[in-house]
């Protein structure tokens, strides 16, 4: 039974995406409604960023790679047999005439995403630090160049299009939903608390048993997972899409949300996904007036960027817990009981 | 005979430009235990300068001194923003806010002056060619080597005689006691940071005499090879940056010739999958570095 802390974090968070989905849903504006689905997208990724970077303490690129394994996987799969030859043209005979609806298409994306990052990271989670770093970075520059060049099943750097369009806005909040459950129950598991324990000091966690690169494997697994559903939805949403949706911008849009949220608690990462959201759409929007208004010559570009990466670094110097904090909201003061006798340490 | 050494001079020309590119990252990595993933935008940062000093009445050499001290600058200027403030704290937060700023600088250049490609000023020098016993070999390639060569005896120099070399060498073995013994830590990092763009600064005339021109993520190839290139030879040694750097370069030419065309086009995938492989058989490298001391 997981203790009462978790549970109001729990309702709170849940309570969260259900207000974006309210204020979505009442505004009735197909713009707002379409930011929402992408706000709940990328908080699956980010909750799986943070199911193995918050718990392990461990930085990782490759998330967005396993991102795109997800989407690349449900899009193959659920694409209309009778327009395989036109998006397709040199698939593989055994994988043409196989054709899925899109939940089992993203769920076998997630499935696919899992399966590989568990057969690739096992070695990799023996390293720490900096290497470890380096080493998820060449991940995602392998599986980059894998989904550029493998051009019977990607479609080469070209777009991919014709996925079919299912990712709507309650699919989307829903699938957030369950991952802030899974996010929330990984970190309280056994895993999860003995991961944190080696994050906060590996050595320590080794002598009382721990075996570290088996916990940093399973969440690293988890998180993949939830990164391929969060690809399958964003494949389902966008519907067309090329390898470069799955590179170094994703991966910082989605490492900031986090950072700036405070990687180290599920709160965190739900805190920054909807303020670096409501921040990204006022800037996107604001540069887009400055392109039409014509105010400089030239079009804006990258103004977004610019602000997000000086709020990340500003975060990060002034307050590296991020604006969440660093514990969960449900055990903040704001819910705490009045001091037990018995009860633990708050 | 002739393969053999158009061969050996694209590996050694090749691995140089490597070889620069890993000992700027190593030279920061060793002393702080920290990768700086705004180094690729150092290179992008000389570039740009060439090309808003191109139509100047300068000489190129002048811009190219003019552009290497702007990466030394920007060097400098990294260690201030991305790492300075947040040193004492997580390995991850330095990693996040040197990505950050290497995202803020690309983006910068995208804002400021354009996404598209711009031409940067290259020597009539470079464009030219020699014949060394029949084989045709840009002139481009044998300055590469021998700027290297220059590049690696002065920075040999540097660290074996002058005081700054032994305040770094000591600082990369033993931050703390380094400190304790009376040596100035941040000045020890900002000189390190400079070096750094003074090698970033060399790299960039070569690196884009091959390309030719700019555009906003040019950084990102020169910081992934200087990546591999570390792990290969040992992320805490100098000499293991170099041996990595040429090492990579005999690897991606020898893929170049020995890999079928259907095959080439992942050339990238299998040495970034070597790496990976290397770095579990030898976490350490393959030269080790001096013992770890403690950071910051």
């Amino acid at each position: 039974m997981p203790d009462r802390r978790t549970l109001i974090t729990l309702a709170v968070l849940v309570a969260a995406v259900a207000v974006s989905v309210a204020v979505a849903e009442l505004s009735g504006v197909r713009l707002i409604d379409r930011v929402v689905t992408v706000m709940c997208i990328n908080l699956i990724l980010v909750l799986g960023l943070q199911v193995f970077m918050g718990n392990s303490g461990i930085l990782s690129f490759a998330h967005i790679g396993f991102m795109g394994i997800g989407a690349y996987t449900t899009a193959l799969f659920t694409l209309p047999l009778q327009m395989r030859g036109m998006v397709l043209p040199n698939l593989y005979d055994v994988l043409a005439t196989v054709e899925l609806s899109p939940a089992l298409g993203i769920a076998l994306g997630g499935l696919v995403a899992a399966m590989v990052a568990a057969a690739l990271s096992f070695p990799l989670m023996r390293l720490s630090d900096a290497a470890a770093v380096i080493t998820s970075f060449a991940l995602l520059v392998v599986l980059h160049t894998i989904m550029v060049h493998w051009s019977e099943v990607t479609n080469g750097p070209r777009t991919f299009f014709g996925v079919p369009e299912a990712t709507g806005l309650y699919q989307a909040a829903g699938v957030a939903v369950l991952a802030i459950v899974g996010a929330l129950a990984f970190k309280e598991s056994r895993t999860g608390v003995l991961l944190r324990a080696s994050r906060d000091d590996e050595v320590a966690a080794h002598t009382i048993g721990a075996n570290v690169p088996v916990l940093r494997w399973r969440g690293f697994v988890l998180s993949a997972f939830m990164a391929g559903v969060g690809g399958g939805l964003w494949a389902h949403f966008i519907t067309s899409f090329s390898p470069n949706a799955f590179y170094l911008k994703e991966t910082f849009v989605i490492l900031g949300m986090l950072v700036i949220g405070g990687g180290a608690t599920v709160t965190g990462a739900v805190v920054g996904t909807i303020a670096v959201t409501i921040a990204y759409e006022g800037l996107r929007a604001f540069e887009n007036m400055l392109n039409t208004e014509q105010v400089f010559d030239g079009t804006v570009v990258g103004l977004t960027e610019v602000v997000l990466a000086c709020a990340m670094i500003g975060i990060l110097v002034l307050r590296p817990e991020g604006l969440a904090g660093s514990c969960e909201i449900g055990a903040t003061a704001l819910f705490r009981r009045r001091p037990q006798p018995t009860g633990e340490r708050p | 005979m002739g393969q053999v050494i158009q061969f050996a001079i694209d590996v050694l020309s090749l691995g140089s430009l490597y070889a620069l590119m890993a000992l700027g990252l190593v030279i920061v990595y060793g002393i702080l235990r920290l990768v700086n993933f705004a180094y690729g935008e150092l290179i992008m940062v000389a570039g740009y300068t060439l090309y808003l000093l191109d139509g100047t009445a300068l000489p190129w050499l002048a811009m190219a001194a003019v552009a290497i001290v702007m990466a030394m600058v920007f060097g400098v200027l990294t260690e201030y923003v991305a790492f300075r403030p947040v040193r004492m704290k997580s390995v991850t937060a330095v990693l996040i806010t040197s990505f950050a700023f290497s995202t803020l600088l690309q983006h910068a250049a995208l804002l400021f002056i354009s996404p598209r490609s711009r031409l940067v000023p290259t020597p009539a020098l470079f464009t030219r060619t020699v014949e060394i016993a029949g084989v045709v070999v840009p002139l481009r390639n044998l300055l590469t080597i021998a700027a290297a060569v220059a590049v690696l005896a002065l920075f040999t120099f540097l660290l074996r005689r002058t005081v700054l070399g032994i305040a770094l060498r000591a600082a990369a073995s033993q931050f703390r006691m380094t400190r304790m013994l009376g040596v100035p830590a941040n000045l020890v990092i900002t000189s390190a940071f400079a070096i750094s763009g003074l090698l970033a600064g060399v790299v960039s005339l070569f690196w884009l005499g091959r390309i030719g021109s700019v555009v906003p993520g040019i950084g990102l190839e020169p910081l992934l090879v200087a990546f591999i290139a570390t792990v290969i030879g040992g992320m805490r040694s100098l000499p293991g940056a170099v041996v990595g750097g040429y090492l990579l370069a005999l690897i991606d030419v020898s893929l170049n010739t020995a890999l079928p065309q259907a095959l080439l086009q992942f050339r990238d995938a299998f040495t970034f999958s070597l790496v990976i492989v290397l770095l579990l058989w030898r976490p350490q490298g393959l030269i080790r570095g001096p013992a770890t001391g403690q950071r910051t």
